[in-house]
């Protein structure tokens, strides 16, 4: 059947019997780059044009319809916008910095997408840590918005900037402490590992109750962690006009813009495989018939359209609540949050060394 | 409470005040030197509780300032009295009353530019809606003129 | 009058909050000196839409004058318009016909559902909600169609006259004010469901931007922002104007002090201009819809005072006039100005982001701060 890993073997046997093993890592590096800047830009424009369209659907209006079909080239205008404009760097800014925390953003959201395996036997890099690789990597992203927030020169920026330090650290517990709930059920931080170990059933299915809490407090933390609404207090636009991004513009602002909606596909990415499977297709039991038919279903569409999913989920809340307020924030990790998952680690530790989930 | 009963509580307060019936409600005149224990009083009395003061404005009568003052009491609706107390037009001062009905702290400023109202013992006079260098330029006063800016009809 | 900008002596941060801020819908200027996220002092810094209406009015006759009072506040011109009208009435001693009165009544009920229904959107954007914005402007929307059928213009009407109102209404006009009454009565409710009861929304109101009753009659608040007080103010109870007093509705008063109280004093306040409305719209009296007034009006000389109650208080207009075809000082008690001095006091010991849902309670339009 055709597979997209179907295609990357036969890529690579091709590079290498025309040429030696070195050349062909280098190019073979060089396309998985390309493919991950291409990757980034489709996801940026598909992500932008998504939002807006479930805004507006949510809205009870029609959103952008006027450039290209239904208003599906929006975003291409609108990147073209942001190419075109002024790059303004503030006076009393530090140059430096300033313009180097847009991409330190970006490449901390490329570094994401490392590990994670979009289709069956289709991963750039098969880590033996993949878990600790991505909670590792995705605490640099807040070093750059404090960067932002500092460098800009800004009082809006400079609060911006604290207030999601703050709220990063504070909820990558949470998201740790709920990611290690899969990892003491798997027993391994291979997220392939985590992936095969549900090819008889989703965790979210398996793991009972613990696995449904850990869900449910991964998504409001990584909500949190990619500073999107209700947890939205960097930016917190009727408060602090745009937060530790008032100051930029043109394609440094997009970078940042990008930025955040490739995160919160990685993060999307990342709960998707750890709670639903991953490319894992939809199966019930002993309904050989039904699994057969799930099993024809390509494995990246099943991947696609289980973060797609969880994606809609962040943007429905985005456009659902209001914001909170930076103490109620904190409380709602320090004090609830926090105690919950970590009595849920425990919970679950008694439920994988007693084998009560199926 | 009938005008007449409220022109006898305040006369008991304050023997000096005149009275004018002629319009809505009673207008009462004072000096301004007896403005701010009279307004304590009116404030404070246990009867009248004029605690609302929901219009602090001056007139510019070319010869002199009035102050206007329309009070009320959310006890009785139907207390309203209207102080006046008229002011040097050349030298334009009075007694805040902000620390009685803290309303007045931004009506005052607002007279003050406006009218060039001095407010003493005011906790804040500057200027409220004019920007800066608009001191001692009092647009509202009849006689004001800005050659530059404006315009007639 | 602007502070340096940076910190002062102790170490706090001084921020200005507009004038050009997503959070002051308008152009008003706050100076808030922060420890940390603390707010110690709050300075509002007015005048950047300070157009001396009370100066032009000198120079205007009483037909012109009503007209440039649309422009304060904008939400609520049609009730603007009223108070003024309702002065020059006074003091020509000039009888309204009974039909003209219904109307004034209807349509002033009206702009105070439009402009409560927008202050509901933008108060739920303020602390970060953005549906209910659009969901608030589609109601808004159908009073607009209908201002626009009866007097030509959506926002600032100028449909009063004094003695009446300067046209008949339009023949359509009880139908499409049934119709939206019916269809709005499906979607009044939604208000509740999509942002009363949401937990966020609870947390971010209750208990937040405390005014005591005390304070609120001393700083002078009037309309929704005292009613959640607990403050007995309604204009059309306490001194009824047109036909107030032959109407029934209930001045509606929370006791809660907070931001929430104030919330919802103005969404009961709009269930009850909808009772006013559907009470008034089968009952228009047949008549005219114009007293007869003389083409030149001349207020005898005396001082006048009138007052209606706003969407956002009590407005008063204060005519002191010398008896000739324009006044000779005009003053209007303006209710936004007298309620933002209290937003010192609200937001001191608060965080900064509670201070952007005060703001939305208070209802601030700013041309009717600076008018």
């Amino acid at each position: 059947m055709w597979s997209l890993s179907g295609i990357t073997n036969w890529v690579d046997q091709w590079l290498n019997a025309t040429f030696n093993p070195t050349l062909t890592l280098i190019i073979e590096m060089v396309i998985v780059g390309v493919c991950v800047i291409s990757l980034f830009a489709v996801l940026g424009l598909v992500l932008v044009i998504m939002e807006r369209k479930v805004s507006a659907w949510m809205q009870i209006r029609l959103g952008p319809n006027r450039v290209g079909p239904k208003g599906m080239l929006q975003s291409f205008a609108d990147t073209l916008k942001l190419l075109v404009k002024e790059g303004f760097t503030p006076n009393g800014a530090d140059k430096f910095l300033f313009n180097l925390a847009p991409y330190l953003a970006i490449i901390v959201a490329m570094l994401l997408m490392a590990p994670i395996a979009f289709a069956k036997d289709f991963h750039m890099w098969n880590l033996n840590i993949g878990v600790l690789y991505v909670s590792a990597v995705s605490s640099i992203s807040v070093i750059s918005i404090l960067m932002a927030g500092w460098a800009s020169n800004n009082k809006y920026s400079l609060m911006g900037a604290m207030r999601s330090g703050a709220q990063i650290v504070s909820y990558e517990l949470s998201a740790g402490l709920a990611i290690l709930t899969i990892v003491v059920l798997t027993g391994s931080l291979n997220l392939n590992d985590i992936i095969q170990s549900q090819a008889n059933g989703w965790w979210i299915f398996k793991g009972h109750i613990p696995a449904i809490i850990a869900f449910v407090i991964f998504i409001i933390a990584v909500t949190a962690e990619t500073n999107r609404a209700p947890f939205d207090l960097a930016e917190a636009e009727s408060e602090l006009t745009a937060g530790f991004h008032t100051e930029y513009s043109g394609m440094k602002f997009a970078l940042f813009f990008l930025a955040e909606y490739v995160n919160v596909f990685i993060v999307c990415a990342i709960g998707a495989t750890l709670f639903l499977g991953g490319w894992m297709p939809f199966h019930i039991g002993n309904w050989q018939s039904f699994n057969h038919v799930m099993d024809f279903i390509p494995s990246s569409i099943w991947f696609m359209g289980k973060t797609f999913f969880l994606i809609f989920l962040i943007m429905w809340f985005r456009w659902t609540f209001p914001r909170l307020r930076i103490d109620q924030l904190l409380n709602l990790e320090w004090k609830y949050l926090l105690p919950i998952s970590m009595f849920n680690i425990l919970l679950v530790t008694a439920v994988a060394i007693l084998g009560w989930h199926f | 409470m009938e005008k007449e009963e409220l022109k006898l509580k305040i006369t008991e307060l304050n023997t000096t005040a005149t009275f004018d019936e002629t319009g809505e409600w009673l207008n009462v005149t004072v000096d301004a030197k007896d403005w701010l224990p009279f307004a304590h009083q009116l404030r404070n009395d246990p009867v009248l509780v004029f605690n609302y003061l929901f219009c602090v404005t001056c007139i510019d009568w070319k010869t002199q300032l009035t102050m206007v003052y329309h009070l009320s009491s959310t006890h009785d609706r139907s207390n309203t009295v209207v102080i006046k107390i008229n002011l040097d037009r050349n030298n334009p001062e009075i007694e805040s009353v902000s620390s009685i009905w803290k309303t007045a702290e931004f009506h005052e400023r607002e007279v003050y530019e406006m009218f060039g109202v001095k407010f003493l013992n005011h906790p804040d006079l500057r200027l409220l809606i004019l920007p800066d260098g608009w001191e001692g330029k009092n647009p509202m006063l009849k006689d004001f003129d800005d050659p530059v800016n404006m315009i007639r009809l | 009058m602007v502070e340096e900008i940076g910190t002062n002596t102790d170490g706090d941060l001084l921020i200005n909050v507009g004038p050009q801020h997503p959070a002051t819908h308008g152009v008003l200027h706050l100076v808030i000196t922060l420890n940390g996220e603390t707010i110690k002092k709050v300075e509002p810094h007015l005048g950047y839409i300070h157009r001396s209406i009370e100066k032009m009015c000198e120079s205007l006759t009483y037909r012109q004058f009503i007209y440039v009072t649309s422009r304060m506040d904008y939400l609520s011109a049609h009730i603007n318009n009223h108070a003024c009208a309702l002065c020059v009435e006074k003091g020509m001693q000039i009888e309204v016909p009974a039909r003209a009165q219904v109307i004034r009544v209807i349509m002033d009920e009206l702009t105070r559902i439009a402009s409560h229904e927008l202050w509901w959107g933008a108060m739920a954007m303020d602390i970060g909600a953005f549906t209910p914005f659009f969901h608030a402007f589609r109601e808004r929307e159908s009073i607009n169609d209908i201002m626009e059928e009866t007097c030509g213009a959506r926002l600032t009407m100028n449909y009063m006259v004094p003695g009446g109102v300067m046209a008949d209404l339009h023949p359509d006009f009880q139908k499409k004010v049934k119709a939206f009454i019916s269809f709005y009565k499906t979607k009044i409710d939604e208000a509740d469901e999509l942002l009363t009861g949401n937990i966020i929304f609870q947390n971010r109101m209750k208990g937040v931007g405390i005014l005591t009753k005390e304070d609120a009659i001393s700083y002078g608040c009037t309309g929704p922002t005292a009613r959640g007080s607990g403050v007995r103010c309604d204009i059309r109870k306490i001194y009824p104007y047109e036909i107030y007093n032959t109407l029934e509705f209930d001045e509606v008063i929370e006791t809660g002090c907070d931001s929430l109280s104030r919330y919802l004093v103005r969404l009961k306040e709009i269930k009850q201009s909808l009772r006013i409305v559907e009470q008034l719209i089968d009952n228009i009296p047949e008549g005219d819809f114009q007293a007869k007034t003389k083409a030149v009006l001349k207020l005898p000389k005396g001082e006048f005072y009138s007052r209606v109650e706003t969407a956002r208080g009590e407005l008063g207009v204060y005519i002191v006039s010398e008896g000739g075809t324009t006044p000779y000082r005009i003053k209007f008690r303006s209710p936004g100005f007298s309620n933002l001095s209290a937003l010192d006091k609200m937001a001191r010991g608060s965080k900064l982001g509670d201070l952007v849902a005060m703001m939305g309670t208070l209802d601030l339009v700013i041309p009717d701060i600076d008018r």
